[in-house]
């Protein structure tokens, strides 16, 4: 089979503590040695100078859309848009039509992105039959195909005794469940975060306090059960302490935070654009700032993008009846590298830990890493180029960003699965001042 | 893109002190046999409302019609939109047969600024959801003007379901523009303590004693129970503890003035003896909406 020879990039690998240049070789899908002045005669080569080349990123939060909302996007289109983003493996939250809730639904996914998908999909299947919140979905079945995690995404399980028997249940089957924590009686009718400007707007207001309540419950309840927790895009600086606190407690917690979150505040959101819609809500400044310091600090374990993709006729509606979520994937590491390492806030290496082994962790996937027989996914990215992102040029089917028109420093220049490069990023075309 | 009247927030002190200045132009109309003028002969405003309105869609098609303008008023429930037809599309339907502008009213906050940003046609905003209501405080500042020489430094005390309330909204942002010191006040779970960082002078009392004591200006609002979904606060006292009684009237300056948007509730938030007394300015304001929808048109149209 091909080999793939990667050379001369900065190579950075935090799970194996390597930095520094080096060349990677890969073989027969996967990586065969990661060393410097690699030679291989038979080897495509590609030419990493001036690059950082690292494991393949992780997405653990997307939404693919199929079946059931093809027009918002495919598995097929999804995936290039992760590629575009430098992500080799995504996590499709079950949140389609049929609800990914059982082995038929999961199996149907896993087949058409293996027909697909140019990157590696793996689906999150539901906690809950249709994820109504009543009874729980077959974990064991849908885990043996191949589902990574449980979650009702988009919902929470408001009721404490299911959740307590699903995180129960998927213990005995070491299953991950992800919660999307809001009390949804705390939230109802909110539109944006309550503050000032939810006020000022004169939109109903998604509390704080909705999401630390249920990540409040749903710690007692992991700590109760010992099972594998998970809290999707955490968003709040209450919520943020309380995980490392319960952490340190040795709760089997994890967190993710996305791109937008960190980059974004309410005051920044332009009034009654759906662009900048999502659950849970663009929060004000402080916020921000506990989120930044977690994922500097390590409290977060990993970045995703939670790509939400909406069709344009969908999100040009009255704000409030304007579906949440906006789309992520192509911007994910130019936000983060703005926010997190140009700022000077983390090393880049950290960045590259949420991005890589991180979810890897969080999710028991034996990916993220560039040791010799790992997978032959690998990510190489310039944190330099100058770039202005244009969604009309997006590889999603979704045009729903709020980054439209933003110029950023640093992107990613090719990506690759299984040892094979699925993407690579166009050459700029000189722009008429 | 066409400047409409979206909102009085982003509005300039200089803009509302023209406006209200060719309203009270527009004020000696309505004393006048002849009542029509030709100032916007040939152009032509749709009324869009998609919600229930008496006094202001009214009120602007009165006056645009005093202005010698054809007014065509559309209520939604006669319209596409129980067809199905987005919003954005009936709007741009509208905008394609060429009136002069859309004055538009509708449930939901922020719909004439999204619209605004996607159309080429002025769009004046007669109320969106609980966000603004702008020529409502631009003919309540006309109304406080015709008892008072100036807005500066008066004492405007805002009382009952502030949070969703427009006309608080554009009330509180005109005011303060202009130095006016304002109490808000009402059950905490419809005055949220976010309001006092919405504009410069903003205060906030649970205590209708307090907003009341030397008030020159009482805005009641109306309890809009339509727009609450839960209860929010115990119907069955609210006029015990946040409606206008005579009584409390007296903690006011003398020549206090009590207004209301309308349509009144008597006996939940105003009493009938306060709202029938001489110091009841409501049936002026309606008045002044005429004239300020007048001068709110010609400026817009006549360029």
């Amino acid at each position: 089979m091909a080999k793939l020879l990667i050379k001369n990039g900065r190579v950075i690998d935090p799970a194996s503590k390597r930095d520094g240049l080096a060349d990677v070789l890969l073989q027969d899908g996967r990586v065969a040695v990661v060393e410097s002045g690699l030679e291989a005669s038979d080897a495509e080569i590609f030419d990493a100078t001036g690059k950082i080349v690292t494991p393949g990123f992780i997405d653990m939060h997307v939404h693919l859309r199929e079946p059931g909302f093809e027009h918002a996007e495919t598995i097929e289109t999804g995936s290039r848009a992760a590629a575009a983003g430098g992500f080799t493996s995504i996590c499709c939250m079950p949140n389609t039509s049929p609800v990914n809730d059982c082995p038929t639904v999961s199996s149907y996914i896993i087949e058409r992105a293996a027909r697909l998908a140019i990157v590696n999909v793996f689906p999150v299947g539901a906690i809950t039959k249709d994820s109504a919140g009543a009874e729980l979905a077959p974990f064991g079945s849908m885990k043996q195909l191949g589902v990574v995690a449980v979650s009702d995404d988009g919902r929470s399980v408001m009721n404490a005794r299911l959740m307590r028997r699903a995180l129960e249940v998927a213990r005995s089957f070491d299953l991950l469940i992800i919660e999307h924590c809001e009390d949804f009686n705390l939230s109802a009718l909110g539109d944006m975060h309550e503050g000032v400007e939810s006020v000022r707007r004169g939109l109903h207001g998604i509390p704080a306090i909705s999401e630390d309540v249920m990540v409040a419950r749903n710690l007692l309840l992991a700590e109760l059960t010992g099972a594998r927790f998970h809290v999707a895009h955490v968003s709040t600086r209450n919520a943020v302490a309380m995980i490392a606190e319960a952490r340190a407690r040795g709760v089997r917690v994890t967190c993710e935070v996305t791109p937008q979150h960190l980059a974004l505040t309410d005051e920044d959101s332009v009034p009654y654009d759906s662009n900048y819609k999502m659950k849970p809500p663009l929060r004000s400044a402080g916020h921000v700032e506990a989120l930044l310091e977690g994922a500097a600090s390590g409290v977060i374990d990993a970045i995703a993008t939670d790509h939400a993709p909406h069709p344009g006729s969908e999100k040009m509606q009255e704000f409030e009846k304007c579906p949440f979520g906006v789309i992520g994937l192509e911007t994910a590491l130019a936000v983060c590298l703005e926010k997190l390492v140009h700022s000077g806030r983390a090393p880049l290496t950290r960045l590259v830990e949420m991005l890589t082994i991180g979810p890897a962790q969080v999710l028991g996937l034996n990916r993220g890493r560039l040791l010799p027989g790992s997978p032959g996914d690998v990510t190489v990215f310039d944190t330099e180029l100058e770039w202005t992102y244009d969604v009309n040029n997006s590889l999603s089917k979704s045009r729903n960003t709020p980054f439209q028109g933003r110029t950023f420093r640093g992107a990613p220049v090719a990506t690759i699965v299984g040892g094979k490069l699925v993407w690579r990023r166009p050459e700029s075309v000189p722009q008429d001042s | 893109m066409p400047a409409g009247l979206l909102g009085i927030e982003t509005l300039e002190r200089s803009f509302i002190e023209a406006i209200l200045c060719r309203a009270k132009d527009f004020q000696h109309v309505r004393s006048q046999a002849m009542k029509k003028t030709d100032l916007l002969r040939g152009r032509m405003v749709v009324n869009l409302f998609f919600e229930a309105s008496t006094r202001t869609r009214t009120s602007f098609e009165i006056a645009a019609k005093r202005l010698g303008a054809d007014a065509i008023s559309i209520t939604a429930s006669g319209s596409s939109i129980s067809k199905g037809e987005s919003l954005v599309d009936t709007l741009n339907t509208l905008a394609a047969m060429r009136p002069d502008a859309i004055i538009m009213r509708h449930a939901a906050s922020g719909a004439p600024h999204a619209l605004a940003r996607v159309l080429s046609i002025p769009i004046i905003n007669a109320g969106d959801g609980t966000h603004e209501h702008p020529t409502q405080a631009l003919l309540d500042a006309l109304t406080i003007l015709d008892h008072r020489t100036s807005l500066e430094g008066l004492r405007v005390a805002i009382i009952g379901d502030i949070v969703h309330s427009r006309v608080a909204r554009s009330n509180i942002h005109l005011l303060s523009k202009f130095g006016a010191d304002l109490v808000l006040c009402g059950p905490p779970t419809l005055v949220p303590e976010q309001f006092r960082h919405i504009a410069p002078g903003v205060s906030i009392t649970y205590d209708m004693r307090e907003a009341i004591r030397a008030a020159d200006v009482i805005m009641m609002l109306r309890v809009q129970l339509e727009r609450q979904h839960e209860a929010a606060f115990s119907p069955g006292e609210y006029f015990q503890f946040y409606g206008l009684s005579a009584d409390l009237i007296r903690l006011a300056r003398p020549d206090a003035i009590v207004m209301h948007p309308g349509p009144i509730n008597r006996g939940r938030e105003i009493s009938s003896e306060v709202a029938d007394s001489p110091s009841s300015v409501i049936l002026n304001q309606v008045e002044n909406g005429v004239a300020v929808r007048m001068a709110v048109l010609e400026r817009i149209l006549a360029n």
